[in-house]
């Protein structure tokens, strides 16, 4: 295409787009980080939208966001900050002004800049100006008068001809990055396969932006090269769908029917969305009247042999804390996943949080011990849902799987693994032998009780939420209640013999140990590696195992000066350390904006604290 | 479900060895007998017997059933039975629960079971209160019942149970008495044998806390004349000289006599319970005492597609046209790039 410009050679670059809710930004940031992937790049992405499906046109509020931060070497966060913002409005300014590096491009439609829409976007003439951008490389490109040209003789009405603009700026990135068209127009003849007007507006849109930034020269192309990456079969993937193929997978591995149960709420729709749509490989999902049927038909569900998930986020999980008590009384293997989101009460439905860990660990009536786990990125989210899985079903327990929203919606290269790599799952079935069936009759290790199917004959045996003996029989004697509870509760403490020890990154000993759960990894370990280059003497532990904890918690703290934890809350997991090791002295860094943690912010807390004496 | 006729079983079969603790007198105790010779003549093997229960007196059911059985938390039996049957349409599904399990804390599953027509049979013991609460005004509770929650009488209207159901899309409802084992059994048959949502009200009563709360129609000295036992195909006739029948007049049921202005025995209505439509259904389930005798028997049983066969059919045909057989084609599905 066209003549072979020069090429700046970068290590990575940040680019978000940004643009009214209506205006596809997200399909286009999904498009751009697809092809990056293909190319080879390591990447991250980052998804930030309203939680209104078409909030105020050309208001702040109304903004959606998409970020890809792509790499010549390993990437771990989506980016704080934008070497290329491209906006679709002034307000996409406003939202975003803050987050741009020094000298970054500014790719804008200047047809949006009206007087109106400045001024929604609480400007007065010249967002640029206010904004003290003039310096930067800024491309007022008329994006709509552009793709309106291109298409006038195409006999598209007006509405779906502006559909096409995203498709316009998208070319122009392409252009930029030295990217390959094919994909997206691969993507825009399957997506419209039949409407293929649409298909070629879009490709032909796709293709003005392109050519329309090559004869502007909007910028010295930029090459970012591969990323030297492990060898093997790779694909992009968010964190929600990695959490469904991880259940299927371990259903496919257990030898069991998956079966989900669940009610639709944001951020977790996504998990119950892709497993509906996974009926070819015989998932049986199971859309409820709301969140506690969601549970209910899943201990159901449970109980008649399947695999049983429910997914959900903060607010469905207080609804379903009912359910989790009756599945722990039951003994039997339930997942349910929280993706959570900003709280309390409906909260900050599409924005990221932490919150939910007291919950997860304590939210419930009576001593109800359930394991808890916490994914820390898009892809291990497969990792986390196949060993909640496993784990439920080997231990007869109830896991509850954390993730957010930053997870759920992000995404990220994923190595593909085989089946036939991941470790088995042995359903502890009841067997003929021990008849007579005891309900509640233990393994002398794990302290599972074993797993008797209806329509198996012979077993026939009743349980639920009252306390009972280990025969089944309704018991009200002190001592049998007293026996069950620690029962119940050893059963879930001896899963420590079967979690990883808590991993360092960085030296063993030092002087901080910067100590995070979850979704803030990525951020945590690309501040590590930066302090450590810097020559700080910092290091990284990460939970994903939360109850029970590893075993060499307390060895590690040990070697170390100072400790922080990192979380986007006010110190639920900090506090969680504090009741479980006394000894210790836990520093806090907190966030809590609804947003992940920037690497400056973690960088220059951890350096506020290395300096305390 | 496989029906053997081969296999024998008494009502004692089915009793386990747990001690019913219902209070003496408790209408629960005929139900239960009632639900045991039921089961005996159904033909099924008793390890496809689930019996899921929500909270309330009628909720410890389960566990005096040598059957599989779950006793769940208060309202949610219908949800918890969803997920047993879809998983495993093989097995027969019974929910057990009470009027303030199924009307108020659980209303919501009660209503969507029903509409999603998921094969289960939801047995419902209606006696008008909270029992196991000690004596709490319930859904179907009379206005102005006094109770200890409403020490100066209700002032809420109560559910009809019937007309809940038909409400919801319903295609099975039943009505019958705790201490008329026979009629019990013979529609708890027909609501096993039903393909969908069968709901049965049973009038139940708690010897305790409302006490005789339905001897006014179903008193065994008042009862011929009081209630009215329909029967697919007969005609809708009652009392004790079995004289007493319902026409239709303009949009109203109405009680005649036979032998009386001019009535003859073919004027009387002749019970379809395999009518789509509701409509005369829905009149015969709110027919209430003294206006009308208060029906019971099998009200509706109209066929429709059940959820659970839905489901496999819909994974059946999915599974048909798909190239992902197994989890290393999805995982290898879509966009896959290779780094050599």
């Amino acid at each position: 295409m066209g003549r072979k410009p020069q090429f700046i050679e970068k290590d990575e670059v940040v680019i978000r787009f940004s643009g009214d809710s209506g205006d596809g930004m997200q399909l286009t940031g999904t498009l751009f980080s697809d092809t990056a992937a293909l190319y080879g790049n390591d990447l991250a992405t980052f998804p930030d939208y309203p939680a209104e499906i078409r909030a105020p046109q050309g208001t702040v509020g109304g903004v959606s966001g998409f970020t890809v931060h792509l790499g010549h070497s390993e990437v771990n966060t989506p980016g704080d900050y934008a070497d290329v913002l491209v906006a679709m409005n002034p307000a996409a300014i406003k939202a975003n002004a803050q987050w741009l590096k020094e000298g970054s491009t500014i790719i804008y439609d200047s047809d949006s800049f009206t007087e109106s829409n400045i001024r929604k976007a609480g400007y007065i003439t010249d967002p640029i100006k206010e904004e003290n951008l003039q310096d930067y490389n800024v491309i007022a490109a008329p994006i709509t008068s552009m793709v309106k040209e291109a298409l006038k003789n195409f006999g598209l009405d007006p509405k779906s001809v502006l559909r096409t603009k995203n498709m316009f700026v998208l070319g122009m990135v392409y252009w930029m990055f030295d990217r390959k068209l094919s994909y997206t127009e691969d993507y825009c003849d399957r997506k419209f396969k039949n409407r293929p007007e649409i298909a070629e507006a879009n490709k032909i849109a796709l293709r003005a932006g392109y050519y329309y930034a090559e004869t502007i020269e909007a910028l010295t192309p930029v090459r970012i090269n591969p990323a030297p990456i492990e060898k093997g079969k790779y694909r992009n993937i968010n964190g929600n769908t990695a959490t469904a193929w991880g259940f299927i997978a371990a259903a496919e591995k257990a030898g069991l029917k998956l079966f989900v149960g669940s009610y639709p709420i944001t951020p977790a729709t996504g998990i119950l969305e892709e497993l509906a749509a996974r009926k070819d490989l015989g998932v049986i999902s199971f859309q409820g009247e709301d969140e506690i049927a969601g549970i209910c038909s899943a201990i159901g569900a449970s109980f008649a042999g399947c695999l049983a998930v429910t997914s959900t986020s903060g607010p469905g999980l207080a609804l379903k804390t009912e359910g989790i008590g009756l599945a722990v009384m039951a003994e039997l293997p339930l997942v349910i996943v929280d993706v959570q989101r900003g709280g309390p009460s409906t909260g900050l439905p599409t924005k990221t949080e932490q919150a939910d860990l007291m919950q997860a660990l304590f939210g419930r009536n009576g001593e109800c011990p359930v394991v808890v786990l916490a994914a820390s990125t898009p892809t291990d989210c497969f990792h986390y849902a196949y060993q909640a899985a496993k784990i439920a079903i080997e231990h007869m327990t109830s896991v509850l799987l954390l993730s957010d929203s930053y997870l759920a919606n992000g995404s990220e290269p994923w190595h593909i693994p085989k089946m036939s790599e991941l470790p088995d799952i042995k359903p502890p079935y009841a067997r003929k032998e021990n008849e007579p069936y005891i309900p509640y009759k233990r393994d002398e290790k794990r302290l599972n009780r074993y797993w008797a199917i209806p329509g198996t004959p012979g077993m026939e045996h009743r349980i639920g939420g009252l306390e009972k003996t280990i025969k089944g029989t309704v018991s009200y004697v002190p001592e049998n209640h007293e026996y069950m509870i620690k029962m119940r509760d050893e059963k879930v403490k001896r899963v420590t013999e079967k979690i990883p020890p808590l991993n360092v990154y960085g030296d063993e000993t030092g002087d901080l140990l910067l100590v995070g759960w979850g979704s803030t990894y990525g951020h945590m370990l690309t501040s590590v590696k930066e302090l450590r280059e810097e020559g700080y003497n910092v290091s990284l532990a990460c939970f994903n195992y939360i109850y029970p904890l590893p075993s060499n918690v307390r060895d590690v703290f040990s070697k170390f000066k100072k400790i922080a934890v990192c979380e986007i809350n006010l110190g639920q997991f900090a506090n969680y350390l504090r009741m479980n090791f006394q000894q210790f002295h836990f520093y806090q860094i907190n966030k809590v904006q609804g947003l992940p943690f920037t690497v400056k912010e973690i960088k220059e807390n951890s350096i506020k604290l290395l300096e305390i004496k | 479900m496989e029906d053997k006729s081969d296999l024998k079983y008494s009502p004692k079969d089915f009793k386990s060895d747990q001690e019913v603790r219902w209070c003496p007198g408790c209408g629960n105790h005929a139900i239960l007998a009632s639900i045991q010779k039921a089961l005996s003549e159904l033909g099924v093997p008793k390890e496809k017997y689930v019996f899921v229960s929500g909270i309330g007196c009628s909720s410890r059911l389960p566990y005096y059933m040598n059957t599989y059985g779950f006793h769940g938390i208060h309202g949610r039996a219908a949800a918890i039975a969803t997920g047993v049957k879809t998983v495993n349409p093989d097995l027969s599904v019974w929910v057990i629960t009470g009027d303030g399990d199924s009307l108020a804390i659980g209303g919501n599953h009660f209503i969507h079971a029903i509409r999603r027509n998921i094969d289960i049979n939801i047995i419902l013991f209606n006696n008008e209160i909270y029992g196991l609460t000690k004596g709490q005004y319930s859904p179907t509770s009379n206005k102005g019942l006094v109770t200890k929650t409403s020490p100066f009488g209700t002032v809420e209207e109560p559910f009809s149970v019937g007309e809940l159901v038909i409400g919801a899309k319903g295609k099975f409802f039943a009505r019958t008495v705790d201490n008329n084992i026979n009629l019990t059994t013979e529609i708890l048959v027909e609501a096993a044998r039903h393909k969908g949502t069968s709901v049965v009200e049973v009038l139940q009563n708690c010897v305790i806390f409302n006490d005789g709360i339905h001897d006014v129609v179903a008193g065994k000295d008042v009862r011929d004349d009081r209630t009215i036992i329909l029967r697919h195909g007969e005609p809708m006739l009652f009392g004790k000289d079995r004289k007493s029948g319902l026409i239709l007049e303009g949009l109203k049921l109405k009680v005649v006599r036979i032998g009386e202005k001019g009535i003859k025995e073919k004027d009387i209505l002749v019970h379809n319970a395999h009518e789509p439509n509701p409509g005369i259904h829905y009149f015969l389930a709110n027919m209430r005492y003294p206006e009308y005798p208060v029906a019971l028997g099998v009200i509706r049983s109209v066929e429709g597609e059940t959820y659970e066969a839905a489901v496999a059919e819909q994974i059946k045909r999915v599974k048909e046209k798909s190239e992902i057989k197994c989890v290393d084609d999805l995982l290898e599905s879509g966009t896959v790039f290779v780094v050599e």
